[in-house]
């Protein structure tokens, strides 16, 4: 549904954006992920065609977003950053004002409106002024509008930002939902929330992708994936360590911790060890020794994350 | 077409409900039909003159009224967008910038043909009390309305410009006095000293006074209506201009 090749964007002479390509199919949610200012925004700003890309293009259901805007727009549903929304309108007036400039009129019209409004839960604020809504509400104003006329693709920039832990976890539940019937991409800060909603995450770091996969490939990426972490009693960690450095598959022992005659360490596996086989080598190795806990690490995401967006000094 | 006709009606809906959402709307009502009375049968001297017209004593105020009254109603128009961040959900909503900034501009330019509407008891009066052309009148009204769409225009280019709003009306002001002063008697007489006739007419063709001058006597001059209309959408494509140059970055 969403082809974006090549797409870079100079703000004068800064580059914000730099040839990136990649494609979003029906069913798909791609979570978009980057340090503040690595070109996220900027990015979603050009795939819905508020702003024009400085060279690449982008295509939409197969359109293009800055040749054949219109019918481009018309499948896109768009949730800005800082979810934007009129003031001085109420949210049955916006929500109105939305459907109408889709199109949307009528009977149509009202079915769409009750239907998000009961998605999002706009009830009790239906005609309460969008300016006195707290930000949570005027978030769910502005996600509302993104889905009224139930588009192919979906665009959020930021979509949990500012609500609570509950708001949060029924935004990720409705976007997971949507991801089923339509290609949706969302932007975020919180790491959790790539494992828990997208099937695809893209990491973009001063305005190119460093890393584009699902999840669990992203998590491979980290050094702890495979890891083992054996914790055993009664035994001293330099005879612990000793004979796990026997081990082929072993690159490195770390003493996590030692106390009251507990040793805790943890092994990571040499490159392309196979999965379970460092597991199995370190409980031969631990036989006779009192096993108190044994298994092997799961990537992690933030680790991931920090080693491939922090310059190399701060790492 | 239609859904363009559509799209324009949707945006000029929206914008007329944001005036009258506000106090905005009842204040700038009130202040100006105030001001209009003030002016016209005290300062105009209406009943002095025992004249059954509107020119001098109503009319002639019009274009110092609007030099301030119409930036208010024009600043907020893109300014306020471009500070809410709404010009973003706007433009990305699927019609062309063009259908918005119509959109937008007829919704004020309707608000301000209201707030002229509502000045029908200065006609009454006038009526009844004797026995004017109402002919003239229609025409001064007609013409007052193109020239508040001619100022409204620039408002909207001014509000483009910039998040504020304050600067907007500043700039706007500014260069709807210069386009103003242009075209009245000592600022010509001024320029004749320093440039050739030419010139000078040059100068005064291109000012709102000139051209309203002849809807106050009465007479309709296609010349004038095209002058206020050239000014409303060489402003209006300004403003399409500026508001891609943001978008550009």
């Amino acid at each position: 549904m969403i082809q974006v090749d090549h797409l870079t964007k100079f703000f004068g002479t800064k580059r914000a954006v730099d040839g990136i390509s990649f494609s979003v199919e029906r069913g798909e949610v791609l979570g978009f992920l980057g340090p503040n200012g690595a070109g996220k925004s900027t990015t979603m700003r050009m795939i819905t065609g508020f702003i024009p890309p400085s060279a690449g293009r982008v295509t939409v259901g197969g359109f293009d977003v800055t040749e054949n805007p219109i019918p481009a727009r018309r499948l896109v549903g768009y949730l800005p950053e800082n979810a934007p929304a009129y003031t001085d309108m109420t949210v049955a007036g916006f929500l109105n004002f939305a459907a109408e400039i889709r199109g949307l009129r009528g009977e149509r019209k009202k079915q769409a409106i009750a239907r998000v409004v009961e998605l999002c839960f706009l009830e009790s604020v239906l005609h309460q002024s969008v300016d006195t809504l707290s930000k949570g509400y005027r978030h769910r104003t502005c996600f509302a509008q993104s889905i009224l006329h139930d588009p192919d693709v979906l665009v959020l920039d930021e979509p949990t930002d500012g609500l609570d832990p509950n708001q949060k976890h029924e935004v990720r539940g409705l976007i997971r939902r949507m991801g089923a019937t339509k290609a949706i991409i969302f932007s975020t800060h919180i790491l959790e929330e790539v494992d828990a909603v997208c099937s695809r995450a893209i990491i973009i770091d001063c305005g190119r992708i460093v890393a584009n996969g699902t999840p669990a490939e992203l998590r491979g990426k980290s050094e702890m994936a495979g890891a083992v972490t054996l914790r055993v009693n009664g035994v001293a960690a330099s005879a612990v360590s000793a004979r796990l450095y026997q081990i082929p598959q072993t690159k490195r022992v770390i003493v996590l911790e030692e106390k009251n005659g507990t040793v805790a360490v943890c092994v990571y596996p040499k490159p392309n060890t196979a999965d379970g086989e460092l597991l199995r080598a370190v409980g031969e190795a631990a036989q006779g020794w009192r096993i108190e806990q044994l298994r092997t690490e799961e990537g992690r995401l933030d680790e991931v994350f920090r080693n491939l967006t922090m310059p190399d000094t701060q790492k | 077409m239609n859904t363009a006709i559509a799209n324009i009606k949707t945006v000029a809906k929206r914008e007329l409900s944001a005036y009258f959402a506000s106090p905005l709307a009842y204040v700038f009502i009130v202040i100006f039909l105030l001001l209009c009375g003030f002016f016209t049968f005290l300062l105009g001297g209406f009943f002095v003159r025992g004249q059954a017209s509107l020119t001098m004593p109503f009319f002639f105020w019009h274009p110092w009224f609007y030099l301030f009254l119409v930036p208010a109603v024009g600043m907020r128009l893109w300014a306020e967008e471009r500070r809410v961040g709404t010009l973003e959900l706007l433009l990305t909503m699927p019609i062309t910038t063009w259908q918005a900034i119509v959109g937008k501009f007829l919704a004020s330019w309707l608000f301000l043909a209201l707030t002229l509407a509502l000045t029908f008891p200065v006609v009454i009066t006038v009526n009844y009390l004797g026995h004017p052309d109402n002919g003239v009148i229609f025409c001064g009204y007609v013409g007052s309305w193109w020239m508040a769409g001619a100022y409204l225009a620039i408002s909207c280019i001014t509000s483009a410009m910039t998040r504020s709003q304050v600067i907007s009306f500043i700039v706007s002001v500014v260069l709807c006095l210069c386009l103003l002063l242009a075209g009245i008697e000592p600022v010509i007489q001024f320029l004749t000293g320093w440039f050739s006739p030419t010139v000078v007419n040059a100068i005064a063709f291109c000012s709102f006074f000139t051209h309203f001058e002849n809807f106050k006597k009465g007479i309709l001059d296609s010349r004038d209506v095209v002058f206020f209309l050239s000014v409303i959408v060489f402003s209006l494509f300004t403003t399409a201009v500026i508001l891609r140059g943001h978008r550009q970055g």
